[in-house]
């Protein structure tokens, strides 16, 4: 017995490990005193240093935290509302609007950006913020929409008629019961749409303006010319700050157990009844 | 019984349903339209009716860059099958607690930035990098092996950033498996092949082929990684998407490259939707 299940352990360790190397190199290197990353030169923080001084790289972060802040808010108003309506409405065009809102995440990514160019430039929408925002909202709807519609299905429809029937205006039924109860798919929906939207290059590229990089963008563009360690610096702080939060999920997970609903991880793949 | 009070709510959606149609039937409609027009001159279009965009795309030049990013596609999907299916499948089988811990470490990298991991591995392949002083040390090779810059570098870095999409896929299709089944079928003769070839396989198929759509489809759109990985030696259709719009400014070739791509992108969905007999994607969110 113990034989059957070892193999399989330690074939998920090997993947586990083999995922991390390329990020533990990174933050290895940013920790390097020569610039050149296949040579050690000793420990330093001198690309912290430089880090902190480069404005550009922070202006950029705080265009990237903005825009998947915004982005994933509109999409969690737009999204929740839609799944909500979607479940009451009959109307004929129904499923055609379900499957286009859906489509923003089922086609490749350069399709949108190359949609968004074109449109955008066609109705005068500059590019920069607002192009972006519009764009990464259009992305991120999908998710939260997705998750919430799951939720309401699995939902007993007689918490809703109850209330109706004591007298509740529907406005104050969605939101003292359906809200609450929906509200774990809705975070889990704005987490991985920030996810997206903070980690989006391509559609960002086509759409960002010349003074509002986002984060990846900057990224990208420092990747094909030449890099600077100091990106090396910048990606291990963001790879802390995500193991925080990590950590700080799965804390409020463990706080929360016994309850009903699950925990707002916003793991892909915890979907489904 | 109450259709009334039923429809009542209907109208939150109107956000969705005026969003959706604005902002994305709108600039799907107006690619469409653009893959018709004709390029003007200097800059922009001119809204004369053409096939002409179209026609490019059956220049040899243009063919065998779709041809060779479909090879690459299906090369990359093969390998993140072959390992993200048993890790998805193994996961399900695992205790709770280990399964959410195993899902915390999938989501780090997950959630760290896909630029961070890329260059994570410009640091790998680099002549005289982490691989070649890895390699040379251990008298494998005797000089650098100048993988940057290569078409394996471009597979690697595809399957380690698409992996995930399968192992997610494959994990909550196996997850809802009954494995008594398989022990069921084991109980009654069946050899651990065949029990898994006719059981778990076929009850985790809607996840494997969700999974094969997640990996086949961005694959031919990532440019960033051909671009980082690959120089300019591997080229896909999404770089050639990107290259005509942002660098030969021919608006409506790209537009009729993105149309190309999108009804592959369709039918594809329409095979899933055949072979799995579901409608939406499994382990998409």
């Amino acid at each position: 017995m113990k034989n059957r299940t070892k193999l399989p352990s330690l074939y998920l360790a090997v993947v586990l490990v083999l995922l991390y190397v390329p990020i533990l190199l990174v933050v290895f290197y940013s920790f390097n005193e020569s610039k050149i990353s296949s040579v050690w030169g000793g420990f330093s923080l001198k690309w912290y240093a430089q880090l902190f001084r480069n404005r550009a790289l922070f202006g950029a972060l705080g265009n990237s935290l903005i825009l998947g802040g915004i982005s994933c808010l509109s999409a969690a108003v737009i999204g929740t509302l839609g799944a909500y309506g979607m479940a009451k409405a009959r109307l004929r065009t129904k499923g055609a609007v379900e499957y286009m809102a859906t489509l923003p995440i089922m086609m490749p990514e350069i399709i949108l950006g190359m949609v968004f160019m074109a449109f955008f430039s066609l109705i005068g929408i500059p590019f920069g913020m607002g192009a972006l925002v519009l764009a990464h909202t259009a992305f991120c709807v999908p998710y939260v929409f997705m998750l919430v519609k799951a939720r309401l299905v699995g939902m007993d429809p007689s918490l809703a008629e109850a209330a109706l029937d004591l007298g509740a205006s529907p406005a104050r039924v969605f939101f003292d019961i359906t809200l609450p109860l929906v509200l774990p798919a809705i975070l889990s929906g704005m987490l991985l749409a920030f996810a997206m939207s903070f980690d989006d290059v391509i559609i960002s590229v086509f759409v960002t303006g010349v003074d509002t990089p986002t984060l990846p963008v900057k990224i990208y563009t420092q990747l094909k010319t030449g890099v600077t360690p100091e990106i090396n610096a910048l990606c291990t702080l963001l790879f802390l700050a995500v193991l925080a939060l990590c950590g700080l999920a799965a804390f409020l997970g463990r706080e929360k157990k016994g309850g009903a609903g699950k925990a707002p991880e916003g793991l892909p793949g915890e979907k489904k009844q | 019984m109450k259709p009334k009070k039923k429809n009542k709510g209907a109208l939150a959606a109107l956000p969705l349903y005026i969003f959706t149609l604005v902002f994305v039937l709108g600039p799907l409609l107006y690619m469409l339209a653009l893959s018709f027009m004709t390029r003007a001159e200097t800059w922009g279009v001119v809204p004369e009716f053409t096939l002409e965009n179209y026609a490019n795309i059956f220049q040899p030049v243009y063919l065998s860059t779709f041809w060779e990013s479909i090879k690459l596609a299906a090369l990359s999907t093969v390998l993140v099958v072959l390992i993200g299916y048993p890790f998805g499948y193994f996961m399900a089988k695992l205790t709770a607690k280990w399964k959410k811990r195993t899902m915390m470490l999938l989501m780090i990298p997950f959630w760290t930035s896909s630029l961070l991991r890329l260059y994570g591995w410009i640091i790998i392949f680099r002549a005289g990098g982490v691989l070649d002083s890895v390699l040379m040390s251990l008298h494998i090779t005797s000089g650098p092996l100048k993988l940057l810059y290569t078409y394996p570098a471009v597979v690697v870095g595809m399957v380690y950033a698409l992996v995930p999409f399968m192992i997610f896929a494959v994990y909550s299709s196996a997850e809802k498996l009954d494995f008594s089944l398989v022990e069921a079928a084991r109980d009654l003769g069946a050899t651990p092949f065949k029990a898994f070839w006719t059981v778990s396989l076929k009850l985790t198929l809607p996840g494997l082929l969700s999974g094969v759509v997640l990996t086949f489809v961005p694959s031919m759109g990532l440019f960033f990684i051909a671009d980082i990985l690959g120089g300019n030696k591997v080229v896909l259709v999404g770089s050639l998407i990107q290259e005509q719009l942002l660098k030969a400014h021919n608006w409506p070739f790209a537009a009729a490259l993105s149309v190309a791509l999108l009804l592959l992108t369709t039918l594809l969905l329409f095979l899933y939707r055949k072979a799995a007999g579901v409608k939406d994607l499994e382990g998409l969110v």
